[in-house]
């Protein structure tokens, strides 16, 4: 499946090796703690053991005498400032270093510059803290509970713990339709608090040159433009000398999008010591204080006939935001995409509400592969269908088919609003069912089952919902949704491509290549990819939510297309004929009717630089620029299929095997799609099966180092069998959808569902990830525990 | 970056050098083995010596060999090579067994038997497999050895009756005939540490079952050990019965408490299954034409 060789010339789409492995399977690429600069001093933040206390005091003095320590800073320092607390990414603001409280454990209470990290880590110790222990709300489902004590009473009159209700559809229409239904499932479900954990954790070096009043900041960050702009507001810093430099990235999974008050803390800390300042957070502290994800708990109502037609759906959602309400998703959805959470069926009538609420936990809510929150709505559907199948006794996969949305339905507006470009979701599922040998299987699991045997087969159909977004509909902080990009074809026919997004592995340098490639016939190996860097690529809005290929490659290839006219016009001047006589083959414009009369994209780029004389109106040089406002999103899709085989004495599960059949459009690249969603899968074995965030009684959080948040190992996975199909989006220049998340929101209820159809007969009808020996066990016993909280 | 706090480093060239070092720097000083679990600790800054007496080069402490009556292990063998010994699996195939689900590839390339011992990690796999196999530790001091039973050596969570200036030299196993074992053992994720995990060794002389140890680990068992289990098996023949009855027993005097690896009645059934798999096999090993 990774055969390289499709690709002989090196031009287009297709398997070609990744661009960026020569440095990286070398051991040299360049991630935030390789890079060290002149003098550099390093950071290191105090954190709160408490969840939620007062801060009666906070003495300094002995820190500060440490020979090596050149500064502390402190909240007190901070308001100076007016720095102490910044905007969060929903109508909020987050604390840099807390004043008055802390609100979570690991929460940022000061910060230590020293010359060496070593000596700032021994620093912390010296500085005496006194605190003032409140009770902690920990209990999302009871954080508005009367009398519960105010976590933000940071903000005016504020009397609870409430944050915002949302919703969207019909609701009237939807209670209508369960009205008349046949048959009604609810089911409550957790989607559990998990977080990104990329393998390199978050850092930044801030660099303020005191004669030039520059300030560069190096970044883990997934959206160097974003970042450099609200630096800008925030702060009140010139933007045109704030430049945001975005090295290599070990992994982000939308844990890099924030800004985190130790990227905040090393800016401060360069303009205070006149020196540049390193901050990386440890493993702990990512895990900790970093974004999230998920926490939501959700009251799913299915409805349908008695033969199975879903008329309806209502998810009622309890949602978990921590202690500041930080969730980045566009402005005007404070639930994300959640309100996609219809699915990928036909149905009459959806109505989803969100309620927000704080809690005394680390913020965030938005990150690790969600694409906006669609995670927690495939989730929901995908489980709330399974529950129906159950309740019908129909085989899951005759529900599905019996309920897809048909081709011919596209475009389909969806009952809450969507609009989905383009599908063909019975031809996926019955590939993977093809792939799997669903029939097979099933008379393998009632073998087994009549010798107590416990074998499980769970099916997910997901749409996904990507490409954020029109400008008209979607903003982040005021900043439309759209991205930029500038092709520049050198005299030598060689080009380079800059864009506005910001690789964490995905393989931009790569795959950007390929999109100018495919148009413009340019060898792939002859683009450079030029990001990460806001000096020198255009703005627009980064890397998150699968939108690179949707905006941003879209982006690239318009600007291609319009190197291409370009080209067009030139060729007429050197051909000396009209640009209509003129027809594209790859690389090169011809005669129409004469293949021998032609030029080479890389003879006409010569040509635009040197002394031929141009087409009126035609300026030299051959390079073009698009700012991309996507017209809608783009939704891939996918039909996957999971095995299990659960050990009925112990509860351990075992996923035996795994179909993937993935639709995001043409692929650019198949290896790398076939890597990300190998990728994403793992990611989901990991949620259902083992990870998850919970918090004691006093707030403690119990998932703060890799020996207690556990990520799935190759052991844990099967080898993946992975299969496609293509249709294309009709608005997207090239067609390409996005793929980078769609693995990880689809994969959760696949293996959840087979795991739960394993426990079949025990009659066991849901339990909540992530499913460990114990949870499996205690749900055979008929009393599955709460995942949210710690285990009693 | 977790950055532990100051401390010093000696080399110790011998035993009875790292025995005077051990005394030259009192109870600040800690010997470092593997470090897989002191390392952490100390970048967490849970562990704080002053001075760390570097073990690793005392190769006189890295054997697995046949001494008499006892198969005899170094404290400095590490687990790659318990793991892959034919010498111990010949004699005792919960080794391998036991030693395969300990940690990972690279834990075991650097971790030792003894260093494990040391450590006395309430959910260390090792522990239950020696006691499950009535071993003695020996322990190196200033003016010799001393030798005690591996029941008698944890004195609690990370804690042994090794004085501050002592060593743990070697593990020595009886050699028995008749006799099989076997490792079972629950994690929630390969690496993980065990949710329970349950080490079996069962002799059989004349249809009898004439001595058996079971070692439970992660589940407060007094000593590691499951003794009225044992107990209940001597003198019996080996049946389902006389299984379930050991399980059953050795589920009811262990405590586990509630972690986020599980609820106590859940690790407690984990104590019973466990216990039954690994008698089971254990007896079945204990053919007579082995040894």
């Amino acid at each position: 499946m990774t055969d390289v060789k499709d690709k002989p010339d090196g031009v287009g789409f297709g398997r070609v090796i990744r661009k960026e492995d020569a440095r990286f399977v070398r051991g040299k690429g360049s991630y935030i703690d390789d890079i060290v600069l002149p003098g550099m001093l390093h950071g290191a933040v105090l954190r709160s053991p408490y969840a939620h206390a007062k801060i009666i005091s906070i003495d300094t003095s002995v820190a500060e005498k440490h020979p090596k320590v050149k500064a502390v800073i402190t909240g007190a320092l901070l308001e100076t400032l007016n720095l102490a607390w910044i905007p969060s990414l929903s109508h909020d603001v987050i604390a840099v270093l807390a004043t008055d409280k802390v609100r979570y454990q690991g929460q940022e209470v000061a910060f230590v510059i020293a010359e060496d990290r070593y000596s700032a880590r021994d620093a912390l110790e010296l500085i005496e803290v006194d605190y003032e222990v409140l009770p902690a709300v920990v209990d999302a489902k009871r954080a508005l509970d009367p009398g519960m004590v105010v976590i933000r009473d940071d903000i005016e009159n504020k009397k609870d713990n409430y944050i915002f209700d949302w919703g969207s559809g019909d609701e009237a229409a939807t209670e209508a339709v369960f009205e008349k239904a046949d048959v009604i499932v609810e089911q409550d479900m957790l989607y559990p608090r998990v977080h990104p954990a990329p393998m390199e954790t978050c850092g930044a070096i801030a660099d303020m040159d005191p004669i030039s009043g520059k300030l560069t900041i190096y970044c883990t960050t997934q959206a160097p433009h974003a970042h450099r702009t609200l630096y800008a507001l925030v702060a009140g810093l010139p933007e045109h000398k704030l430049r945001v430099y975005s090295p290599d990235i070990g992994g982000g999974f939308g844990n890099k999008v924030g800004i985190y008050p130790g990227y905040v803390l090393s800016v401060v800390g360069s303009i205070i010591t006149k020196r540049p300042v390193k901050w990386v957070e440890d493993r702990s502290e990512n895990l900790m204080s970093t974004s999230f994800a998920r926490d939501y708990h959700m009251k799913g109502k299915i409805a349908s006939t008695r033969d199975g037609k879903i008329l309806g759906l209502r998810v009622d959602v309890l949602a978990d935001h921590g202690a500041f309400n930080n969730t980045a998703q566009p402005t005007k959805f404070p639930a994300g995409f959640f309100h996609v959470f219809s699915g990928s069926y036909d149905m009459e009538a959806a109505y989803c509400s969100v309620k927000g609420v704080y809690t005394n936990k680390a913020p965030g809510g938005v990150a690790y592969a969600c694409s906006f929150r669609v995670t927690e709505a495939v989730y929901a559907v995908e489980r709330m269908v399974d529950r129906l199948a159950l309740e019908l006794d129909m085989d899951p996969a005759d529900l599905r088919m019996k309920n897809l949305l048909r081709p011919e339905q596209f475009p389909y507006t969806s009952p809450t609003g969507w609009e989905y470009d383009s599908g063909e979701y019975p031809r996926a599922l019955q590939l993977a069912m093809d792939i799997a040998g669903y029939e097979d299987l099933r008379k393998e699991q009632a073998e087994k089952r009549a010798n107590g045997e416990l074998m499980g087969i769970g099916l997910s159909f997901f749409t996904e919902t990507v490409g954020a977004g029109p400008k008209k509909h979607m903003d982040i902080l005021g900043l439309g949704m759209a991205d930029g990009c500038e092709v520049r074809v050198h005299p030598t026919g060689k080009a380079v491509v800059r864009l506005s997004v910001q690789t964490q592995g995905q393989g931009h340098e790569t795959t950007f290549a390929q999109i100018v490639s495919e148009v413009t016939g340019i060898p792939v190996a002859d683009v450079e990819v030029i990001h990460g860097d806001t000096d020198n690529t255009p703005f627009g809005l980064g890397t998150y939510g699968s939108r690179s290929t949707p905006v941003s490659g879209a982006a690239a290839a318009v600007a291609s297309k319009r190197i291409v006219e370009k080209a067009r016009l030139i060729a007429s001047a050197m051909l000396e004929c009209s640009p209509d006589d003129l027809e594209w083959t790859t690389g090169r414009w011809q005669v129409k009717g004469d293949p021998s009369a032609g030029k080479t994209i890389a003879e006409i780029a010569l040509a635009a630089h040197a002394n031929l004389e141009l087409p009126e109106g035609v300026e030299g040089h051959l390079d073009a620029s698009c700012v991309y406002d996507p017209p809608n999103l783009t939704f891939p899709f996918g039909a996957y299929i999971c095995v299990v085989d659960v050990d009925p004495g112990t509860g351990k599960v075992k996923v035996r095997r795994f179909i993937a059949v993935d639709d995001c459009g043409p692929r650019i690249n198949p290896m790398i799609v076939e890597g990300q969603v190998h990728g994403g899968l793992a990611d989901g074995v990991g949620m259902a099966l083992m990870e998850s965030i919970p918090f004691d009684e006093d707030g403690n959080c119990l998932g703060g180092s890799f020996m207690d948040y556990l990520l799935p190992t190759s052991l844990e996975c099967p080898s993946w069998e992975t299969g496609e199909t293509v249709t294309p989006s009709p608005h997207h220049p090239l067609g390409l959808k996005g793929v980078g998340e769609s693995a990880t929101v689809g994969s959760p209820p696949a293996v959840v569902n087979a795991v739960l159809d394993a426990l079949k007969p025990f009659g066991v009808k849901h339990a909540d990830m992530p499913l460990t020996p114990a949870q499996v066990w205690r749900a055979m016993q008929g009393r599955p525990m709460r995942t949210d909280l710690a285990i009693q | 970056m977790q950055v532990p706090a100051p401390f010093d480093y000696r080399r110790a060239t011998s035993v009875g050098d790292a025995i005077a070092l051990l005394q030259d720097y009192g109870p600040d000083s800690r010997v470092i083995a593997g470090g897989h679990s002191l390392l952490p600790m100390m970048r967490l800054r849970l562990a704080r010596p002053e001075v760390l007496i570097d073990i690793n080069h005392l190769t006189e402490l890295d054997y697995i060999r046949v001494d008499g009556s006892f198969l005899k292990i170094g404290a400095m063998v590490r687990h790659v090579t318990l793991q892959t010994s034919h010498l111990a699996a010949e004699y005792y195939p919960i080794f391998a067994e036991a030693e395969a689900q300990i940690a990972d590839p690279l834990v075991r390339n650097r971790g030792t038997v003894g260093g494990s011992l040391c450590q006395a990690d309430p959910a260390e796999d090792l522990s239950a497999v020696f006691s499950a196999l009535k071993a003695n530790v020996v322990i190196a001091h200033r003016s010799g050895t001393r030798k005690v039973p591996i029941s008698e050596f944890h004195t609690g969570p990370y804690t042994t009756i090794l004085e501050a200036d002592e060593i743990l030299t070697e593990v020595e196993v009886p050699l028995r005939s008749n006799t099989g074992s076997a490792y079972e053992k629950v994690e929630r994720r390969v690496g993980d540490w065990a949710i329970a995990a349950v080490g079996a060794m069962v002799r059989i002389e004349e249809g009898l079952v004439s001595e058996a140890g079971i070692g439970l680990t992660a589940v407060r068992a007094d000593h590691f050990r499951a003794k009225e289990a044992e107990d209940s098996l001597v003198g019996r023949p080996p049946s389902t019965e006389a299984i379930a009855e050991a399980a059953s027993l050795a589920a009811t005097h262990c405590d586990p408490f509630a972690d986020q690896r599980g609820p106590e009645d859940y690790k407690r059934h984990l104590v019973e299954e466990l216990t039954k798999r690994a008698l089971s096999r254990a007896m079945n090993r204990s053919l007579p034409e082995v040894h």
